[in-house]
């Protein structure tokens, strides 16, 4: 009103100055994130530390040890994950067939797979199928478990992604001419897959941890090395937490490469 | 029940052919609806056939049924010399399977939200079914592919995914990926009513183009004053009927049926994209 009022600021400069107020809250807010995560981490660690009476030296000593075991985790992990992967194509596939048959034998398998504990399962193939004269070293016999067991849940998990594929699309591909073995090849799995990537993605995390449940065979994985020279060095929990610290890891990471291959997906589709 | 084929009382115009489509007495149940009740039709080579009706009045069933998207519950559908029967009892076996998709491949089909395959380019949409089903060597439905993305006014965007197109651009892509199997007749079912209007007339450009230049083609339609650029015959179904047929100025102008004025006057009503003038 008055000749001494400030001069409005001009548009450009609200603009630049909202954008600095924006990044500046985003920044506060990263900050705190981060502080949080670091201030637990540690409080936790540290807590651990005292109570497990953690030697500096035994870690020193047995890190590379059981480090190593994460070789095996993830390589029983990625076979795995490729065979139930399989199995749940085929298995999905057999649930939606007009084959009371073959829609019978996936849904048996998906019923007594889910309905029974996974370490049940790891004991069976290993200690039941010799008795029948099949007898199989622990890495395989407990990839294949592994591989049944999600096998049976992804089955479900790409019925779904098959049926959430529009039904016209489909009905595009017939009125084209294309067979039905062609259209579900072609046009439907291709898309299912999309759908169910970030599932797939989950059930790995799942699958890095559950395989700490093939340590009861033997497999030299990560948790049974760390039960190995825990017990044996009489310091069975640092041993656990090593364990633990690598599990963690190995999520963190494949979780951050989930993340990069959703975007590229989603940036190349629809 | 249902009127003879051909129009009564109309010289055929002369640049028609010979009958390729010919429907036989269908008729369509969904459970207790009485969806299709009888419907005779032939269409002619070259000739350009609009179906009009109220919304349930069996248009779209009609056209799904002609290849078979629906299995009829009587009666026949023949294209092009390949006569398939309905067999709602062997839908599912695998000699109907074949023959239906035999009589697929005679004609293509349309469909209103265009089903693009979204995983694929423009490119690879239209070369699909050329090179695994009819069997085309790659370069061979390349040359196709391109030939009718030009036609459609898409060859640039053939490296595009769908994504990327307007409804209108996916429309006219559709078209160019039906054209690629060259079919005996093309199937329209509404093509244009779930695009923008300002995106609906290059849809209808390229289809009244193809009508003019000899396509044979069946669409199911609102656009009234398409059919009446590019019909040689307009087809009025009722309840599963067709009630009215003839040239577009005599069904859209001077319809002789009650229930088809009854129908154009509603449509007046209702929206300008239906006026006659």
């Amino acid at each position: 009103m008055t000749a001494e009022a400030p001069a409005q600021p001009t548009r450009a400069d609200i603009i630049t100055r909202v954008a600095r107020a924006q990044s500046r809250m985003r920044l506060m807010f990263l900050a705190k994130f981060a502080f949080v995560w670091i201030a637990l981490t540690l409080g936790i660690g540290a807590a651990m530390w005292y109570a497990g009476r953690v030697d500096a030296d035994f870690i020193i000593q047995f890190s590379p040890f059981i480090i190593q075991g994460a070789g095996v985790t993830i390589l029983v992990c990625a076979l795995s994950i490729f065979f139930a992967t399989i199995l749940a194509v085929l298995g999905a596939i057999a649930r939606l067939s007009r084959n009371p048959y073959i829609n019978g034998v996936a849904s048996l398998y998906v019923s007594l797979v889910r309905g029974t504990p996974l370490l049940v399962q790891i004991l069976f193939i290993f200690f039941a199928l010799p008795q029948l004269g099949i007898v199989l070293p622990a890495i395989p016999a407990g990839i294949i478990a592994l591989s049944f067991n999600y096998g049976a849940y992804m089955t479900e998990i790409f019925r779904a992604g098959i049926q959430a594929v529009p039904r016209g699309q489909r009905e595009a591909a017939a009125a084209l001419g294309m067979p039905e073995n062609l259209i579900m090849r072609r046009i439907v799995l291709p898309q299912a897959v999309r759908i169910v990537i970030p599932a797939i993605g989950n059930d790995f995390v799942a699958m890095l941890k559950d395989s700490a449940l093939i340590s009861v065979i033997a497999v030299p994985e990560l948790l049974w090395r760390a039960q190995r020279v825990g017990t044996r060095e009489l310091q069975p929990i640092p041993a656990l937490m090593i364990a633990a610290l690598v599990y963690w890891v190995l999520t963190i990471a494949f979780s951050f490469f989930q993340e990069r291959l959703e975007r590229r997906m989603a940036r190349s589709d629809r | 029940m249902s009127e003879p084929s051909g129009y009564p009382g109309t010289a055929p115009p002369t640049h028609l052919g010979e009958p390729i489509v010919r429907v036989g007495n269908l008729e369509k149940y969904f459970g207790e609806n009485h969806v299709l009740r009888g419907v005779d039709l032939e269409v002619r080579q070259r000739e350009a056939v609009m179906i009009i009706g109220r919304s349930g009045s069996g248009k779209t069933t009609l056209l799904r049924c002609i290849n078979f998207l629906e299995e009829p519950t009587v009666g026949w559908v023949e294209v092009d010399g390949l006569r398939v029967d309905a067999d709602p009892l062997h839908a599912r076996s695998r000699e109907h399977g074949e023959l239906v998709r035999q009589l697929r491949m005679r004609a293509g089909m349309l469909f209103q939200d265009f089903n693009l395959f979204p995983h694929m380019t423009v490119l690879e949409n239209c070369i699909e079914a050329p090179t695994r089903v009819r069997g085309l060597p790659r370069a061979e439905a390349l040359d196709l592919a391109d030939r009718y993305l030009e036609k459609v006014g898409l060859a640039e965007k053939r490296m595009q995914y769908p994504s990327r197109l307007s409804g209108g651009q996916k429309q006219r892509v559709a078209i160019a990926r039906a054209l690629c199997m060259e079919p005996q007749v093309l199937l329209f079912d509404e093509p244009t009513s779930a695009l923008d209007p300002e995106l609906i007339g290059e849809v209808l450009r390229v289809m009244e183009d193809l009508a003019h230049e000899g396509a044979t083609m069946i669409v199911v339609t609102h656009e009234m004053h398409f059919a009446r650029e590019a019909a040689d015959r307009v087809v009025f179904i009722h309840e599963g009927q067709i009630a009215e047929q003839g040239p577009p100025e005599q069904v859209l102008d001077h319809p002789r049926d009650e229930r088809c004025k009854q129908f154009l006057r509603r449509f007046l009503e209702a929206g300008p994209s239906g006026s006659p003038d």
